[in-house]
């Protein structure tokens, strides 16, 4: 059966640090491009930490950020002061 | 960063004080009499402080992201204005699809609004109340910046003008706005089974990633921009569906069976709504991101799959039915597409058949069904059309008493047979278009039998007169230029001349 969490977002300047940081952090993530958006899954669990997106960005990024170039997500979601994780209790 | 500056409360708390803290229990009344509506579904809700909040917005944090969201959203529409953004658009072909978006689906959005207005009232736990309350603020953005967007079309092209007006009357718009109305007069956990986790959480994949993705793909700016940033609110909308769902599910085991029952009936309504977003992708984009079959083998089957084993050990299984709507899946588009070629006399929109190539990428994506069933009916048609004898359908079609589409889907298993069901009730019959339609009519006929269905209306002459021109009239069309023939339109006769003026210059 199929885990696959995911999470879509836009294909801009605002989203693509945080790209980034997710395949850091998810090494086993796959991302497929689409026109204006990049769909990224995993299997069963996926991270967005802040920690990354910072280092990356060279600013403090609030992990809320997120929701201005979120499209779309697959998984229960836990949304914490320093990261974002998406995952399915199987 | 090591010295960053830390808020004095972490997340969670600063959200607990936003629901929990602005929460209290009423003393000079009861609270069942204050909260009427949030038991008598029969949903056992024993804790209401077992209610998770996925997402912790609180509210300066949302009008922060939400006045970001605005200003970014503003300046593109402006520019895309200000630079004729519509003569970018891959082929005026296209336009068609949002004049069945603005007409079939923002008023949807505004229904929404409605509805999580409503409902934000209705709950006595705070945590559901305050999302529900958010939602509805989102949902009259969403309808408000789709007018706002796609006004600058209806400066050049048909069928723009009436949009609420011709979602109230128009007989395949019927079939949207009676799915929403069903989900607002149920009780509040009903209605957000049907919107927010059956809509928005397991379907509504199906129409915006596709759709704004198309957009892009063919030129439309204003579309992307404004479908990217109401969709930035899908991700809280769509957490808020699964939340409610684990909720009913934790809080008694006697809400699993009526869980799964709205599962079933929403989730089929939605596939039958979806139909118009399916046609859409396989015939109106001139430029195809992916196929209706692919979207769904990506959006229900892997991400839905995913799902589903998610809340089996709730004891949930996969909606009734999913099989047949997997099998639809190749072939709905084309029967929908079949139906408006017909009828596209009476349709606020254009329909033609597709080009060459067109066709054979339909050939590509559907090599079981397309080349056997559909290709040859549309090669038909076009020889038709081009010995001057464009068919028109002047026979009203029979509708669906639940999902109100005209009865030409066939069975699934035998595509050259079109699937009747009926019921009997009080010495009536009604008729259903499949097992799905049929089972919702059989549980609450009831309910049902109230459907407003246009052809009936039309034929008790309660939609402006007996013809199909005072019907039309009715609707608010403008006859000549918002029906009819994609070829030899007043839409196709401006488009080329742009493109001639382009070739010159
Ligand atoms: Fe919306
Ligand atoms: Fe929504
Ligand atoms: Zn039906």
């Amino acid at each position: 059966m199929s885990r696959i969490v995911s999470i879509t977002l836009q294909n801009n300047d605002d989203a693509r640090p945080i790209i980034e940081a997710i395949e850091k952090d998810n090494p086993d993530a796959t991302v497929n491009l689409y026109p204006a958006m990049v769909k990224i899954d995993c299997d069963g669990r996926l991270i967005v930490k802040q920690e990354t997106v910072e280092g990356l960005l060279g600013r403090e990024w609030d992990v809320q950020e997120l929701h201005l170039s979120i499209v779309s997500i697959a998984g229960n979601v836990d949304e914490e002061d320093d990261y974002f994780e998406l995952s399915w209790n199987i | 960063m090591a010295e960053k500056r830390k808020k004095k409360l972490g997340i969670k708390q600063r959200y607990s004080m936003l629901t929990r803290g602005l929460g209290w229990d009423t003393t000079y009344q009861p609270m069942d009499k204050v909260f009427p509506y949030d038991n008598y579904e029969g949903i056992i809700i024993h804790d209401w402080e077992g209610w998770e909040d996925p997402f912790r917005l609180t509210m300066d944090a949302y009008w922060k992201f939400q006045s970001e969201k605005e200003k970014k959203l503003y300046a593109v529409i402006d520019s895309f204005a200000q630079n004729n953004g519509h003569l970018g658009i891959t082929d005026a072909r296209y336009v068609n699809a949002i004049k069945l978006f603005l007409t079939g689906v923002s008023p949807l959005e505004y229904q929404a609004a409605r509805g999580f207005t409503h409902v934000g009232r209705q709950f006595r736990g705070v945590g559901p109340r305050v999302a529900c309350q958010m939602q509805a603020i989102d949902e009259l953005r969403h309808v408000q910046t789709q007018i706002h967007s796609m006004s600058h079309y209806n400066k050049f092209f048909d069928g723009l003008h009436s949009a609420p007006h011709m979602h109230d009357r128009v007989w395949y718009l019927s079939v949207p706005k009676s799915f929403f109305d069903d989900a607002r007069t149920a009780g509040p956990f009903e209605f957000l089974t049907s919107i927010s986790f059956a809509f928005e959480y397991v379907l509504t994949n199906l129409l915006f990633v596709p759709f704004m993705s198309g957009a892009a793909f063919n030129g439309d700016m204003a579309t992307v921009t404004f479908g990217f940033s109401a969709q930035s609110d899908e991700a809280r909308h769509m957490t808020l569906g699964l939340e409610v769902i684990k909720f009913m599910l934790e809080q008694d085991e006697r809400n699993i069976p009526i869980v799964q029952r709205w599962m079933d009936k929403w989730f089929w309504r939605g596939t039958r709504m979806l139909t118009l977003v399916g046609m859409m992708m396989d015939y109106m984009l001139p430029k195809r991101v992916m196929s209706w079959r692919e979207a769904w083998d990506i959006y229900f089957t892997e991400a839905g799959g995913a799902l589903f084993a998610d809340l089996a050990r709730y004891g949930i299984k996969p909606p009734k039915y999913a099989d047949i709507a997997t099998k639809e899946a190749e072939h709905i588009s084309h029967q929908a597409w079949n139906i408006f070629y017909n009828y596209t006399h009476a349709a606020a929109f254009h329909t033609w058949i597709p080009e060459k190539e067109e066709l054979d990428w339909l050939s590509e994506k559907y090599p079981d069904t397309f080349d056997k069933y559909y290709r040859p009916r549309l090669e038909y048609l076009d020889k038709e059309e081009k010995a001057g004898r464009r068919f028109y359908n002047d026979i009203l079609p029979m509708l669906c008493q639940v999902c109100q589409i005209p009865m030409g889907f066939t069975d699934m298993d035998d595509p050259t047979t079109i699937s009747f069901h009926s019921s009997e009730y009080q010495g009536n019959k009604y008729h259903t278009c499949s097992h799905g339609c049929k089972d919702i009519f059989d549980y609450e006929p009831e309910k049902y039998v109230q459907a407003w269905l246009p052809v009936h209306q039309i034929y008790q002459g309660n939609c402006g007169g007996a013809e199909v021109p005072d019907v039309l009239k009715w609707y608010n069309f403008n006859l000549g230029a918002d029906n009819m023939e994609y070829q030899g339109s007043p839409d196709q006769k401006l488009w080329d001349e742009w493109q001639a003026h382009r070739k010159k210059a």
